[in-house]
């Protein structure tokens, strides 16, 4: 076995024990290359059984839409049971990523995840994170325990022996499951080429509407986006490397446009993704690891 | 070798572990840029002084960063020429013992750091045997700070000589010892200049080219059944990933513990999709989905064979008994017991007594256990076996467990996947403690239950009365004994038959050996309520009352008298109320420090979550309690 594939049968194992133990799971579909590489092993772990568990997408209302309609041809296609959930509080309070800053996040994803976990009973949550995306999820369990508050302990997380993952928790508490935990992102861009898994069109290079924004080029996906003076709508040939809200995501210039191209930039790399986040910026060391304490996934 | 390389590196504070990966990711080029440069900017900010700390790269929790050490286990990915790696970089202090641990248990190689200018110390010797007690069978020794000495040959060969009498004690494959300077770099990735008396690999050399594959021994099949796939009824397959040997159609594999036998008819591996075959898109076009549904409704998984490490699904061509927690295998060693002698690494914040009862985890099985025995602390330093009856966190012993049912296991040092286990906290839910399998203790074999012909339903309906154990639970001077005795009073006048177990009572005859210490205390309920269960079996309604504090110990009575015939009752009289009685003048000593662990006063009550009923002695007479109880009976049981 090489290293891909030793790293699925990791993923297709750990996604087993939680449909064998766990109450309630879902998988949360971000609709990202990640998401897509973690559906695609849901897909082999059951087969020929459809994956036991629903999908859910927490939407903040500014994803780009793209991602929306890739997201349902995937369930529509598949014939997944795909669940939204959106922070209606929020977008009647008109919360949004230009003037709402760090609260932004916190609002539309860490506290709509949250609900949309409670208002569905879910005790087990999977996620995408990785552990080469950051430093604090360097250090996070493959299954990560969170209280009644659903709150991260990074202090206190449990131990994991071997691979006895403990699944046991008492009511109100849940589990959020990184199966992906051991993937780099050269790995996840291997994988998607060579199972042939289909991505959104957001990562390939193309014309497309941009501002210059903090050294960032922030593309212009509706007519919501706030310019600042200054900034001048521009047709620049970009690609995204890690895709969320549209406001808050930075896209690279690029001539990447097939898989191919993007591996061989990948590879290449000298930038590493979350630089192209934003809000993983706003207090320099540590942000996320605090955003994580409250709940942030 | 496009493997994987999974390693830990353990090392104190001092040993410079960090700086040591650090170095490597950064001198090889394999972090990304902008790490670098915040890399760069901490430390410029930070308080070491204006040059680059390279362990700032590893140590992620901002609480390590404050205190200038590492907490838990982070995980490093790189990828050179040769080799994908995956580095655990782990905590050395004794007090984070277990976190070293967790690092080991997922490492197959260890680089162990030793302080060129100090030699080896006691830590070199407990990171050695939390490696080798995980199961890590490959190691390194990087000897850091030669600078400090000058990279002088003699002090290295010193150094080497005692690593090689250190590792006489632990059962190793192989073992390699490199003298290296990680802050500046030599022999980590570049051969040092300075010490042209070593001619051996650098450290990433030598990670680059060892094989770390395990022997091949023909251990047989085996694969633990994680989850029965079943889309429809014409397909059932035993979900797994195949933790040794090879299996193919056709082969007649066991199940265990059933010991059921059945050919394999389908294997189905994810790795080998059918449609890996089909052009790659290049791009993605509106069509993507839908042709990716297409590709996806015509997989075909079937293999011929398949071997350890695949995650796979299998049929067999017959219905046996096996489902998730059962062990297919064929020639293989496993065995099927409820005794055994384990390694046990204790990490929960409470201390561990004999008699403990916990969720154990081996391979998929789940199943109750219980420490029977603490029969000595290993000394994680200098490895000296030490009496004692009591563990505390990060320490290391040898003990005794008995699992609730018969489980299929291995000894550790033949199948690390089904000699391994964890011990899970019944209320908690935390990872208590994690154990390897040293050997079985075989005399619970030997004995089988025997069925009579009198059953216990004969025996009930001959005395015409369901037999039930009414457990009272409650402080000392709550009324328990006097409620008991009322309670079985009233049933004698309703020609029930009865017996009544009295705390005291038990402890001057069948209990006369236990003492009040925690483990005893849990002793003397496990009898308590075996003796009930036999009066049970007897056809006798049974009364009980001790203090019994702990909500763990009525669980497990509960467990051995049966859901169906246990009745608690809490007799919850206020604290003041049992104090200001004080019948025989206990809480009194207690307060004037005479006793020790007195329930109440300096040991804790665990009042019931959901009794099955409750009763204050301080509000209602006797007879109103026995009324109250008597009524809850008949609810819960019908007529008693």
């Amino acid at each position: 076995m090489n290293h891909l594939d030793e790293l699925e049968a990791e993923a297709i194992y750990i996604m087993r024990e939680v449909a064998a133990e766990c109450e309630k799971p879902v998988m949360l579909y971000s609709i990202g290359k990640d998401s897509s590489v973690m559906l695609h092993l849901a897909l082999k772990a059951f087969w020929p059984e459809k994956p036991p568990f629903p999908f859910l997408h927490v939407n903040t209302t500014w994803k780009f839409h793209e991602m929306i309609e890739f997201r349902d041809r995937t369930a529509k296609e598949l014939g997944l049971n795909m669940l939204e959930y959106i922070n209606e509080d929020g977008v009647r309070e008109g919360v949004n990523p230009f003037t709402y800053g760090a609260s932004y996040t916190d609002i539309m994803k860490t506290q709509a995840l949250k609900a949309a976990l409670n208002k569905y009973g879910f005790t087990a949550a999977f996620g995408g994170g990785r552990r080469d995306e950051e430093k604090s999820r360097a250090k996070e369990r493959v299954f990560s325990f969170r209280d009644v508050n659903q709150a991260w302990d990074p202090k206190n997380q449990r131990p994991e022996m071997w691979k006895l993952y403990n699944t046991r928790i008492n009511q109100g508490e849940s589990i959020r499951i990184f199966p992906l935990s051991n993937w780099t992102e050269k790995d996840i861009w291997q994988y998607i080429k060579r199972e042939n898994i289909p991505i959104v069109s957001l990562y390939f290079a193309k014309e497309r509407p941009v501002v210059e924004r903090d050294g960032q080029l922030i593309m212009v996906d509706d007519d919501r986006m706030q310019l600042l003076p200054g900034e001048k709508v521009e047709m620049k040939k970009v690609r995204f490397r890690t895709l969320g809200c549209y406001p808050l995501t930075g896209g690279m210039e690029s001539d990447a446009e097939t898989l191919d191209e993007i591996v061989d930039e990948t590879l290449q790399a000298v930038e590493s993704e979350r630089t192209s986040r934003i809000i993983d910026k706003d207090s320099g060391a540590g942000s996320m690891e605090k955003r994580k304490r409250e709940g942030y996934f | 070798m496009d493997n994987l390389l999974k390693f830990i590196t353990c090392g104190s504070v001092d040993d410079g572990k960090s700086t040591l990966i650090g170095h490597m990711l950064y001198d090889a080029k394999l972090i990304f840029a902008d790490q670098e440069r915040a890399l760069e900017l901490e430390s410029k900010v930070g308080s070491r002084g204006g040059e680059i700390d390279y362990s700032l790269l590893l140590d992620g929790l901002m609480a390590e960063r404050e205190q200038g050490i590492t907490i838990d286990v982070a995980y490093r990915y790189f990828t050179t020429e040769k080799r994908s790696f995956i580095v655990a970089d782990a905590p050395g202090h004794e007090e984070y013992t277990r976190n070293m641990a967790v690092g080991a248990s997922f490492a197959s190689l260890a680089v162990i750091l030793v302080d060129a200018s100090q030699g080896v110390l006691v830590q070199t010797r407990r990171h050695a045997r939390i490696c080798s007690m995980m199961g890590i069978r490959h190691f390194v020794f990087a000897v850091n700070k030669m600078d400090l000495v000058h990279f002088e040959r003699d002090v290295f060969n010193r150094i080497k000589k005692t690593i090689k009498v250190l590792m006489a004690e632990f059962n190793y494959e192989s073992l390699m010892i490199i003298p290296v300077s990680a802050t500046e770099g030599d022999n980590i990735t570049k051969k040092s200049d300075r010490m042209p008396w070593y001619k051996d690999d650098t450290l990433l050399a030598y990670l680059e080219r060892v094989d770390v594959s395990p022997k091949e021994e023909t251990r047989g099949f085996t694969m633990p059944v994680e989850r029965v796939c079943r889309p429809d009824r014409t397909f059932r397959g035993f979900e797994g990933q195949i933790t040794s040997g090879t299996v193919h159609v056709g082969d007649l594999v066991t199940s265990l513990p059933s010991m059921e036998q059945a050919h394999v008819k389908e294997i189905l591996d994810a790795e080998k999709p059918s449609d890996c075959e089909i052009p790659q898109q290049s791009i993605y076009t509106m069509d993507s989905n839908h042709a990716y549904a297409e590709r996806i409704g015509a997989w075909d998984f079937h293999v011929p064979e398949s071997s350890q490490g695949h995650a796979v699904t299998i049929t067999l061509d017959r219905e046996i008994d096996t489902s998730r927690g059962c062990v297919l295998e064929m020639d293989s060693s496993l065995e099927v017991g409820s005794l055994f002698v384990i390694h046990l690494l204790w990490m929960d914040d409470h201390s561990l007594v004999a008699g403990r009862n916990f969720w154990l985890k081996i391979g998929t099985q789940q199943v109750p256990a219980t420490v029977m025995k603490i029969r000595c602390r290993i000394d994680v330093n200098s490895g000296a076996e030490v009496h004692t009856d009591e563990l505390f966190k990060n320490e290391i012993a040898v003990c005794e467990i008995s699992t609730g049912s018969r489980i299929v296991f291995d000894r550790f040092e033949n199948n690390r996947e089904m000699g391994s286990l964890i011990l899970t906290d019944r209320v908690s839910n935390m990872t208590s403690a994690c154990g390897t399998i040293i050997d079985t203790l075989e005399r619970g074999n030997n004995l089988t239950w025997q069925n009579t012909d009198i059953t216990r339903n004969l025996r009930e309906s001959q005395k015409t009365q369901k037999a039930i154990t009414v457990w009272m639970t409650g402080l000392s001077g709550s009324g328990k004994s006097t409620l008991s005795n009322a309670l079985e009073k009233r049933l004698f006048a309703l020609d029930r038959h009865t017996m009544l177990l009295d705390g005291d009572n038990v402890r001057m005859g069948l209990c006369r050996d236990l003492s009040f210490s925690e483990a005893d205390r849990i002793e003397n309920i496990r009898r308590i309520a075996n003796v009930a269960k036999l009066m049970n079996d007897a056809g006798l309604i049974v009364m009980t009352a001790f203090i019994s504090p702990f909500r763990q110990d009525r669980q497990r009575a509960k467990e051995i008298i049966g859901d169906e015939s246990f009745f608690e009752v809490y007799v919850a009289t206020p604290l003041e109320e049992c104090e200001k009685r004080d019948v025989k003048g206990l809480y009194q000593k207690a307060r004037d420090g005479k006793i020790r662990a007195f329930t109440g006063i300096s040991s804790p009550y665990e009042a019931p979550l959901d009794p099955d009923v409750t009763i204050d002695t301080s509000k209602q007479t006797i007879e109103e309690s026995v009324d109250l109880i008597l009524k809850a009976i008949e609810k819960k049981f019908g007529e008693a």
